[in-house]
């Protein structure tokens, strides 16, 4: 018998810590630390509460934003839409009825649920995080398993402070090696994905780990998780390091003094042993990644911005179907190069690229240039907070000397829930996550990049390689 | 809100042959502002259905009389995307209570499974195979054994076993929910929550 223990991945050390119960080999009761609700993906929620007469477990545990279907403008007025107004309304009775802590519209926490959790601290290595929406697991890139539930576990979340789960599978992926200049988080993301496809992950937790990984900001690593779920996985995480520690010392509901101490050698037991075995592993080198751009409709139809969109004979037959569906929508053809071509609107945005180190990225490329006459842009920060750093920092005035506008925080055209539609048709480079047929808006042509290829098209008017102007 | 029981279906199918359906195109966010679960099945793949200005477009195999039945057909990679447990409720809805893919996203299927609509998963030969039948002739009908975790197309007896983990299995077969079973461990939960847990 060995009396070493079983090496671990980072992935198991946190599931095992939260297993209450085992209903079968696969199956357990799985606790939750941390629940973030929103607007749209809560009232039936608590609306099946109510039915079976369950108060909420534990109200402290959960956090309340609205973000989804907010206007970008005027926010101190009244929200013109009805329903999107019944929503808001229902979740801050809701939350007054629960005792649940609010960040409504005008909070200055207020801002999207995945770029607020992490600012305020509240999200910590070693946590388990939920929320109705997809993009929970951009709060992995701190150690933790975060990941998007539907509206029966958010009413399982509330009725218990548990989940009922499978165990899942673990993949990591190595990047390693340094960027060129003018890329950011997004290009390696964009790229893993189009490596893998749409559901390369499907099953999977996902590790992202390699000198690549460890060399970005805690705000990069998080477009990169932000993104997993893009790949089909439930969730990515990257190990805590002193990057992580750095950033969440200080922050309001970060732990502090002899907690602190406690936490952070907590923290530091995370990372996976170094013999720790994934179900898969997966390497990419950092050199290999030009600026990224999508010219289809699911984030694994991306590629290089300077190669051309693939021809059919580089399809598999029986994707062909599915592949020209997909041009057809864009409105592109097979073999073209996406280089110059013409676009409509730029969107800097969404829980994947709208935080201030996005704008400092944005303003600091348009800084000195003017917008290209044929763009509309939404510059829309991520949350209250970013907003007011932004302006701190004097962004605001540098946007406005290039001929852009900073809105306010919220969702915006990352899905369109609220007036900041793309029109039918047009084409519109955009930072968040989904370039999903009519995500933007019904008939909307969205293509993927970072805030600086953005930039790059924002200040052009077209398709254009940002390593043009470094 | 108990779901409903699901043992054994015979029933023609709905064939939808486009890889990646995300929940986008399942139920645009346009229509997620409703504060209810009812009603959601008119909205079903409403993009796809309807012409912008709301006429059926009659190429698109929901508005097909030559197809009906209770059980969709998909190509690979269904439900990826958001997690909107929405796109559940419209299939449901809209009166399916099985989709037939090659892959499902993963929120989709534990969607689908909380509220009473099976997920199946086969191979992309049977899958092929599925839409062939259809194809050639919409009333052919396909069984799905849940029970014994077969699905068949019956007119060629040909079979095939899928996967559900157990406890989901129970759940569908009975009825129940997770929620009436979470709740009934509350003191178990409360318990480890003091012993073993490492957040404060
Ligand atoms: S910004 Fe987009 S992806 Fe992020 S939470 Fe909002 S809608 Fe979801």
């Amino acid at each position: 018998m060995s009396s070493n223990p079983k090496p671990k991945t980072i992935i198991e050390k946190i599931w095992d810590k939260h297993v209450v119960q085992a209903i079968d080999e696969e199956t357990s009761v799985f606790y939750i630390d941390r629940h973030f609700i929103h607007e749209v993906t809560s009232p039936q929620a608590f609306t099946g509460l109510r039915n079976r007469g369950i108060k909420v477990a534990r109200p402290h545990k959960t956090v309340a934003t609205a973000d989804h279907n907010i206007p970008t403008q005027d926010q101190h007025l009244t929200i013109h839409d009805e329903l999107s107004r019944l929503q808001v309304n229902t979740l801050t009775k809701n939350c007054a009825e629960n005792g649940i802590e609010l960040y409504g519209l005008n909070h200055p926490y207020n801002g999207i649920v995945h770029v607020i959790g992490p600012e305020l601290g509240i999200t910590q290595p070693g946590m388990t995080i939920v929320c109705g929406d997809s993009h929970t697991s951009t709060h992995g890139a701190f150690g933790t398993i975060a990941f998007g539930i539907g509206t029966s576990e958010v009413e399982m979340v509330l009725a218990s402070q548990c989940l009922i789960l499978s165990k899942p599978k673990k993949m990591r992926i190595n990047v390693e090696g340094k960027l060129g200049k003018g890329l950011k988080s997004k290009d390696i993301v964009l790229y893993i994905i189009s490596q893998i496809s749409a559901s390369g992950a499907t099953g999977y937790f996902v590790e992202f780990a390699g000198s690549a990984i460890r060399d970005l900001s805690m705000e990069a690593r998080m477009t990169i998780c932000n993104m997993s779920i893009e790949m089909g996985a439930r969730g990515g995480l990257i190990a805590p390091d002193k990057t992580t520690f750095d950033y969440i010392n200080g922050r309001e509901m970060a732990p502090k003094g002899e907690e602190w101490e406690k936490a952070l050698a907590y923290w530091k037991t995370l990372p996976s042993d170094s013999d720790a075995v994934f179900d898969k592993e997966l390497h990419f080198d950092a050199g290999d990644i030009e600026p990224m751009i999508t010219y289809g409709t699911n984030p694994g139809m991306g590629l290089g911005i300077s190669k051309k969109i693939p021809s059919l004979d580089e399809v598999k037959p029986n994707a062909h179907p599915s592949f020209i569906k997909s041009l057809e929508y864009m409105g592109f053809a097979p073999g073209e190069p996406m280089l110059g071509k013409p676009v409509d609107y730029v969107f800097v945005g969404s829980c994947t690229n709208g935080r201030i180190e996005d704008l400092r990225a944005f303003a600091g490329f348009v800084m000195g240039k003017k917008k290209a006459e044929n763009i509309t842009a939404w510059i829309v920060p991520g949350s209250k907070q970013v907003e007011a750093q932004a302006k701190k920092e004097g962004l605001d005035a540098i946007l406005r000397e290039a001929g852009f506008e900073l809105r306010q925080p919220g969702c915006s055209a990352c899905l369109a829930m609220n007036e900041d539609k793309i029109p039918k048709g047009k084409y519109a480079v955009s930072t968040s996550n989904r370039n999903f047929e009519g995500r933007q808006g019904p008939g909307a042509r969205t293509m993927l990049a970072s805030p600086i290829t953005a930039a790059a098209v924002a200040v052009t008017g077209r398709i254009t390689d940002p390593r043009n102007f470094l | 809100m108990p779901i409903e029981k699901f043992v054994k279906l015979t029933s023609t199918c709905v064939p939808l042959p486009v890889e990646n359906v995300d929940t986008d195109q399942i139920i645009p966010a346009r229509f997620l502002k409703a504060t209810t679960r009812e009603g959601f099945g008119a909205k079903l793949f409403y993009d796809w259905r309807y012409n912008p200005g709301g006429s059926p477009r009659e190429d698109f195999v929901l508005n097909n009389t030559r197809y009906s039945g209770s059980i969709l057909v998909a190509g690979k990679n269904f439900g990826s995307g958001s997690s909107r447990e929405h796109a559940a409720w419209a299939i449901s809805d809209y009166g399916f209570r099985v989709v037939v893919s090659s892959f499902f996203a993963d929120i989709f299927k534990s969607n689908a499974l909380n509220n009473g609509l099976l997920p199946v998963q086969v191979s992309e030969d049977f899958l092929a195979q599925l839409f062939e039948v259809i194809e050639k002739d919409p009333h052919n009908t396909i069984t799905v054994d849940l029970e014994n975790q077969t699905i068949s197309i019956d007119s060629l007896q040909r079979s095939e076993s899928f996967e559900i983990s157990a406890y989901k299995k129970s759940c569908m077969l009975n009825g129940y929910d997770d929620i009436d079973y979470l709740v009934s461990k509350v003191a178990e939960i409360e318990k480890w929550e003091k012993a073993d847990s490492v957040d404060a």
